[in-house]
């Protein structure tokens, strides 16, 4: 089967090291676009009768972050699950190299986050539901690097934080839920309006242009980090002694 | 099946009687941390009957986090739990029958001690009673949770705060809708309908699945 060429960590590891420049010259490129659609291509201001000025900017890394965040826990939880079901243990890697990403991912949505608020609501910090959702992610985040790290025996600390993962994304529904609504009596909607159909199409635009650039950044930051967790988990195969000695040569 | 349940779930009740000190600090930690609370914030009564709820909801779950270190940590170190693995009864059984032991042990008293509890914040005869009937739905459902962290952390080195980290985010749920129907009980009992219908969805839930991840859980930690 050719699909499953590269799920071996021997023939995996080039094929990663050749396609990072890609991924990082493609994340670069579109950054720079998307930066400079958003600061010079988009309006002053935002709103009708009390405008966001100038600070409402920042949504151009504030909501690519908390979009990431969400998709790369959903990838981890993905490769958790192919992992424990196939055993592959190029896929537990992935879910290890994807995580300290997602975690990266929540912790910035968070900061900007702040950043925002200050000057839009005047705090630093309000328990409003996507913000408290995100930070109920990132602890989400935090306990699936430190169950990873607490175990020395990588086989189980793979299937262990695997098993974390899964049970946590059956879980966020019902807590990003319970955040959303705590007063069940009020919450006859299930489904909440989403706020993209009145957006400017030159602000969404750049929005979704900064994503797809932190998506590649993850892209790239991911197999940098998977190459060095299969050297660290292979060390002792043939094929890394013969990459070692060739590149003493 | 039935018969292992009851089996196991008497031997675990049986030995925790045998030193009841254990069941007897999850206790006095559940009235400590709930009575220190009103000397950190001012025993200014309006203000204790809003916290009441929430910190109450807290503090057992703090409790019950505490006492999950002990579900498998004994039959672990003196290999019963290795035993238990290797019996041909469903694993789940025996793990339902461990945690509705946990539950019996700590959740329960903890129900059964908290409408006294709530007379340090003030809070009137209802809600009182809205607080006892929702830690009896909820504090099964944080021992059901808990199972799958202490699984999964079996015999690691500071096994307990790592516990605490893995499993706290997972009990936001519950928190939020125990809490919820005290504090809208003190208004109309009526109201707490909802809330008391969610909590009882979760149980329902988690009593399928919990049982089934925790078993998954300790074959991992004990492969």
């Amino acid at each position: 089967m050719k699909l499953f060429r590269f799920s071996s960590p021997a023939t995996f590891y080039p094929l990663a090291g050749k396609m990072i420049p890609w991924f990082a010259v493609l994340a670069a490129v579109t950054f720079l676009v998307g930066l400079y659609w958003g600061f010079f291509e988009t309006p002053d201001r935002l709103g009708g009768t009390n405008p966001q000025k100038e600070y409402y900017r920042i949504i151009f890394i504030h909501v690519p972050a908390a979009w990431m965040s969400m998709w790369i826990y959903l990838v981890l939880a993905a490769y958790s699950a192919i992992g424990l079901v196939f055993n592959t243990r190029l896929s537990f890697m992935m879910a290890n190299a994807a995580a300290p990403t997602g975690a990266l991912f929540t912790f910035l949505a968070l900061w900007t986050g702040a950043f925002w608020g200050r000057p839009s609501w005047g705090t630093w910090w309000d328990w409003d539901p996507r913000l408290t959702s995100e930070l109920i992610l990132f602890f989400l985040y935090v306990g699936y690097l430190a169950l990873h790290s607490a175990i020395d025996d990588s086989r189980r600390a793979d299937k262990a934080s695997a098993l974390l993962a899964i049970v946590g994304l059956v879980m966020i529904p019902v807590i990003f839920w319970s955040i959303n609504c705590p007063d069940p009596n009020q919450c006859a909607a299930l489904h909440q309006r989403s706020s993209m159909s009145n957006m400017e199409p030159n602000i969404l635009w750049s929005m979704l242009i900064m994503t797809f650039a932190l998506w590649m950044y993850s892209f790239a930051a991911i197999f940098m980090r998977i190459r060095g967790i299969i050297l660290e988990r292979e060390a002792d195969t043939t094929w890394v002694r013969e990459l070692v000695v060739a590149g003493q040569r | 099946m039935w018969r292992i349940f009851t089996c196991i779930l008497g031997r675990d009740i049986r030995l925790a009687m045998r030193r009841r000190t254990d069941v007897l600090t999850t206790l006095f930690f559940f009235l400590i941390v709930v009575s220190l609370f009103p000397l950190g914030v001012g025993t200014e009564k309006q203000v204790l009957r809003t916290l009441g709820p929430g910190v109450v909801w807290v503090a057992a779950l703090l409790a019950s986090m505490l006492a999950l270190e002990r579900l498998f940590a004994a039959d672990h170190e003196d290999g019963t739990l290795e035993q238990m693995l290797l019996t041909p009864q469903p694993l789940p059984i025996l793990v339902l029958a461990k945690v509705a032991a946990h539950w019996v042990l700590t959740g329960l008293p903890l129900a059964v001690i908290a409408p006294l509890i709530c007379l340090q914040y003030h809070l009137p005869e209802t809600p009182r009673l809205a607080m006892m009937l929702a830690l009896l739905v909820g504090t099964p459902i944080l021992s059901l949770i808990g199972a799958i962290g202490a699984a999964l952390t079996l015999g690691l080195r500071g096994g307990g705060i790592l516990l605490s980290l893995l499993i706290l985010p997972l009990y936001i749920p519950v928190l939020v809708y125990g809490a919820g129907a005290v504090t809208v009980s003190s208004i109309d009992f009526a109201d707490t309908q909802p809330y008391f219908s969610l909590l009882g969805a979760f149980l329902l839930l988690a009593l399928i699945f919990s049982p089934l991840a925790t078993a998954a859980a300790l074959r991992i930690s004990l492969e």
